[in-house]
């Protein structure tokens, strides 16, 4: 009596093992699956990459002697501070120049605000190597406006900075405006019954509610440009910066260990941007979820057409480099005959993968963007609407936001390191469109990741419940429910990733062989081969195809609001 | 309800943890087939949490759930037999009413035509015959709510789960929603939990009323029972009004408070046990003086008038500092010509007179 007593106060005491559904087995099995993927394609790569910067040649252990021996490298260490001086100075001037636009789209009435939204794209569509084969035509040996630069040298720093301000304007400028336009307007009302000036209230409303924006913003303009190759690479003459180090180090001198040095150094300060940048974040999203009153600017003429001639002026900056490199390719022979022809485009008689490599690009594009979404989304979905395995789905999102902190050249030098092992099982892989699709996947996996993430908050967290009351398996209601009502959400992510890895370089640069190579990497080698008008010729076919799929984009977005709209609004 | 009836979910020593923190502890419960419960209690003490134990969505740390003669405890809500409105209503944004309602019945694979019957058929049931093929998004709060009630019946389960259903709607459709859930669940014949903080929802709906606080039961009763002999003083001043002034047992079924000695009740408490004297405002008496028992001498220090009748506050030797609340009713008030200032006898009648221990502090 007294025994089965105690073992029933045993049994109350005993903690529950809730029994694994078939829907928690399947959900487990995927998120394994992806994890596994994740694990596979992003930190093993990372691992071996860090270890070969602690080996000699041979694969011994050799400490840190290989970063002892580049910092006493003045060449090499100097690099570090180059890229650190063009990244600082470039965020300075791009955040200036990107808050002034931004206010003048959020906060004033200028007239034409559509057009300048649009013009803010455009750099978004090419390459980054494109910005510095512009420079060239306007500012280089035979530039059309050579004298302007005063006798400086477009090679170099200047064309650096200039060439790097140009590509990163969008990136500033999304985070900016979003920044400004959750600013409450109930502020200014306060500070307007309070008389107070309008430069007091710039200085005390202003700039405080976008200030997050404006850090993060900065964070991630300088990792953008510290860690970027395009530029430097066409304009930077002999002026060294460290992501031109480690493709001279790995693809010009075969000295593997020395790059996976200078990756690691390139690697440190990518990380300190992207841990501030995710605590600003932080705090910025805490700043959103208060029932902000939206701002509605009033005319004020003169603020209105000075704005205006400020937007005017950025506006035509990008439209003469985007126009300039569109001039060069149209032209037969610059500088001599200036008659339009479509010689450029005949890439089949250059080197750097003709023809072949546009379509290549399509193809890799097509597929980063279909695996992309999938994986992705589904993996965004099981992280944020699985039930239990908590420790499992929090172990994934953090390893899904690493590879925004992974600049692009590292990843494909680490892909080289790990995939190239011969005792590598997936060895295979090595020299494939897959690794292309997978490294390009993987360097624009983070930013997709979280706007899956966003959308897929705005949903009820009750619709699994409800479905499984129903006695309906989850993979039934992500199909019927989720996949539909994120569908914008998906068709922004495919969009993404279709858009970079069209023109994306830096990871790819590593990883292509003679029967993949891309459109973007073609333009770099046509580039290097002196072929600069084939190269703009090619950067822009890789414009005109972002250009059309962004259009397709938009129609289609809208086509599905007015579809849905039955549904969507109220 | 009688306490026969047969008893068809069985909750014992229901025990969840978040990490340190103890959101239920100890938690034993029988609710028996065809009844209505109402777990009642104020923002966090734990009535979500049960709610989403029994449904299996957050599965307890310790302890068992039986559910008609079935123990449930470990399994995922998939495998257990419930229907559950939420208060957001989750209902699916993108498909028409019908298909809403339709949901868990095509999962069974049931012929169209049969799902499109039973579909018209909850429709009806819920007054919703001609919106089928709306949108959720195009139907009003009250009719949203309905429709998720259907989409919850849909599949005839056992057991029917409601947190805060009503609280996202205005006060005149709740008050009428009350009434249309409590007919359809008398209709059905459904066992039902409805979750609330809200007490004139908890009273007027439900068969039992389960009170919690701070992840314990503190009573479990019918509305009468809850709201005429509140167990403890957490539940007595949670539901409707109550004056509480504290005293002392002076002799059995006799204390003191302040300079007066009242008759009541004292079971359960010793001479000379300090104890806290509870009486609601409505119980308190101005008239029928005849018996004699408990009158003692007030003031009106304030009169608020109410609509259909009249809020008093009482002050005077007797309480002793402590403001004590009556209700008097218009007609009352009248005829005695009670105003602020007026100083007339009142009764506290014995049998609405409740103890509790001292509260703390
Ligand atoms: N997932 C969770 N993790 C940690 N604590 C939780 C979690 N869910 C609930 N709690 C805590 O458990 C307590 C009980 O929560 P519960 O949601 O059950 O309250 P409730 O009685 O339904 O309140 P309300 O009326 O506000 O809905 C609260 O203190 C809450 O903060
Ligand atoms: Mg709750």
């Amino acid at each position: 009596m007294a025994d089965t007593i105690q073992a029933a106060q045993a049994a109350q005491r005993a903690v529950v093992r809730p029994k694994i559904s078939r829907d928690d087995w399947i959900m487990r099995s995927i998120m394994v699956v992806i994890g596994v993927f994740l694990l596979v394609a992003v930190l093993l790569p990372l691992y071996t990459m860090m270890s070969k910067s602690v080996e000699d040649k041979g694969g011994g252990f050799i400490g840190l002697a290989n970063f002892s021996e580049y910092f006493s490298t003045p060449a090499l260490f100097n690099s570090a501070f180059n890229s650190l001086s063009i990244s600082i100075t470039t965020t300075i001037i791009i955040l200036i120049v990107t808050f002034i636009y931004a206010y003048a789209l959020t906060r004033t009435c200028m007239p034409f605000k559509w057009f300048f939204k649009v013009v803010a794209v455009v750099p978004l569509l090419t390459p980054s190597l494109l910005g510095g084969i512009s420079l060239i035509y306007w500012f280089g040996n035979q530039g059309v406006l050579k004298e302007l630069l005063l006798g400086e040298k477009i090679y170099g720093p200047i064309g650096i900075t200039m060439g790097s301000a140009y590509w990163v304007f969008p990136h500033a400028l999304m985070i900016v405006i979003t920044a400004l336009s959750i600013t409450d307007a109930r502020l200014y009302e306060a500070s307007d019954s309070l008389r107070a000036s309008k430069l007091k209230t710039f200085f005390t409303v202003t700039i405080p509610g976008c200030k997050y924006g404006l850090i993060s913003a900065g964070f991630v303009v300088f990792t953008l440009i510290f860690t970027d190759f395009g530029v430097p690479k066409v304009v930077g003459g002999n002026y060294n910066m460290l992501a031109t180090d480690i493709y001279k180090q790995v693809i010009g001198q075969q000295n593997f260990q020395m790059g996976a040095v200078v990756s690691v150094v390139l690697l440190v300060p990518a990380v300190i941007a992207f841990s501030v940048d995710r605590i600003v974040q932080r705090k910025q999203i805490a700043l959103l979820s208060a029932r902000a009153v939206p701002y509605t600017p009033k005319p004020s003429r003169g603020r209105d057409l000075s704005m205006l001639a400020f937007c005017s002026v950025i506006a035509i900056i990008i439209i003469a480099m985007i126009g300039m490199a569109q001039y060069a390719a149209l032209v037969t022979f610059w500088p001599y005959n200036l008659e339009f022809s479509l010689a450029n485009y005949d890439f089949d008689v250059m080197d750097g993968g003709g023809w072949e490599a546009f379509w290549n690009s399509i193809e890799m594009a097509l597929y980063t963007a279909l695996f992309g979404t999938i994986i992705v989304f589904s993996g965004a979905y099981l992280m944020e609407k699985g039930r239990g395995f908590t420790t499992g789905r929090s172990i994934l999102h953090m390893v899904a936001i690493t590879p925004l902190a992974v600049p692009g050249m590292v990843l494909g030098l680490a892909y080289i390191f790990f995939f190239n092992h011969p005792d590598n099982p997936l060895h295979f892989i090595y020299g494939t469109m897959t690794i292309l699709v997978v490294a390009t996947i993987v360097h624009f996996y983070t930013v997709s990741h979280l706007t899956a993430v966003t959308a897929l908050k705005q949903m009820d967290p009750e619709f699994e419940s409800v479905s499984a009351s129903l006695k309906t398996p989850f993979y039934k209601t992500f199909a019927r429910v989720t996949v539909p009502v994120c569908l914008p959400a998906v068709f922004d992510i495919s969009i993404y990733l279709f858009l970079n890895a069209m023109t994306t370089v830096s990871a790819v640069v590593f990883l292509y062989a003679s029967d993949t190579t891309l459109a973007s990497v073609a333009v770099l080698n046509m580039d290097d081969a002196g072929d600069v008008a084939p190269a703009a010729a090619m950067a822009m076919m890789i414009a005109y195809t972002c250009a059309a799929m962004r259009i397709a984009h938009v129609v289609l977005t809208r086509g599905i609001a007015r579809k849905t709209q039955a549904w969507r609004h109220q | 309800m009688d306490s026969a009836a047969k008893s068809y979910l069985k909750i014992e020593n229901l025990v969840k943890k978040f990490g340190d923190f103890t959101a239920l502890r100890d938690i034993s419960l029988d609710v028996h087939e065809g009844e209505f419960v109402c777990f009642l209690g104020p923002s966090g003490c734990g009535k979500t949490t049960l709610l989403r134990a029994i449904a299996g969505l957050d599965i307890q740390t310790h302890g068992r759930i039986e559910q008609d003669g079935k123990d449930i405890s470990t399994l995922p809500p998939a495998e257990r037999d419930f229907g559950i409105v939420f208060q957001s209503y989750a209902l699916f944004p993108n498909l028409s009413v019908e298909r809403n309602i339709a949901y868990g019945l095509e999962n069974r694979k049931l012929p169209r035509l049969e799902i499109e019957t039973r579909v018209g058929e909850l429709l009806d049931l819920v007054s919703l015959r001609d919106q089928g093929k709306k949108y959720p998004a195009q139907l009003s709060g009250g009719q949203q709510q309905r429709v998720a009630l259907a989409r919850a019946m849909a599949t005839s389960p056992g057991l029917l789960l409601l947190d805060e259903p009503l609280s996202a709607l205005d006060a005149r459709v709740r008050v009428h929603l009350r009434g249309e859930i409590k007919d359809l669940q008398r209709r059905l014949g459904v066992t039902t939990i409805m979750v609330t903080h809200d007490q004139e929802e908890a009273l007027t709906m439900a068969d039992r009323i389960v009170v919690m606080n701070h992840g314990v039961i503190d009573q479990v009763g019918t509305p009468q029972e809850i709201y005429g002999a509140p167990a403890t003083s957490f539940v007595a001043d949670f539901i409707g009004s109550m004056n509480f002034i504290p005293g002392l047992v002076a002799e059995k079924n006799r204390v003191k408070v302040g300079g007066f000695a009242l008759d009541c009740d004292t079971r359960g408490f010793s001479d000379g046990d300090a104890i806290t004297v509870a009486i609601r405002p409505e119980d308190i008496n101005a008239q029928d003086m005849e018996h004699d028992d408990n009158v003692v001498d007030a003031e009106i220090v304030h009169l608020q008038f109410l609509g259909s009748f009249y809020r008093a506050e009482l002050g005077g030797t007797a309480f002793s500092g402590h403001e004590v609340e009556a209700n008097f009713s218009v007609n009352l008030v009248r005829r005695k010509n009670i105003d602020i200032g007026s100083k007339l006898p009142i009764r506290l009648p014995s049998r609405h007179i409740q103890l509790y221990p001292p509260f703390e502090g």
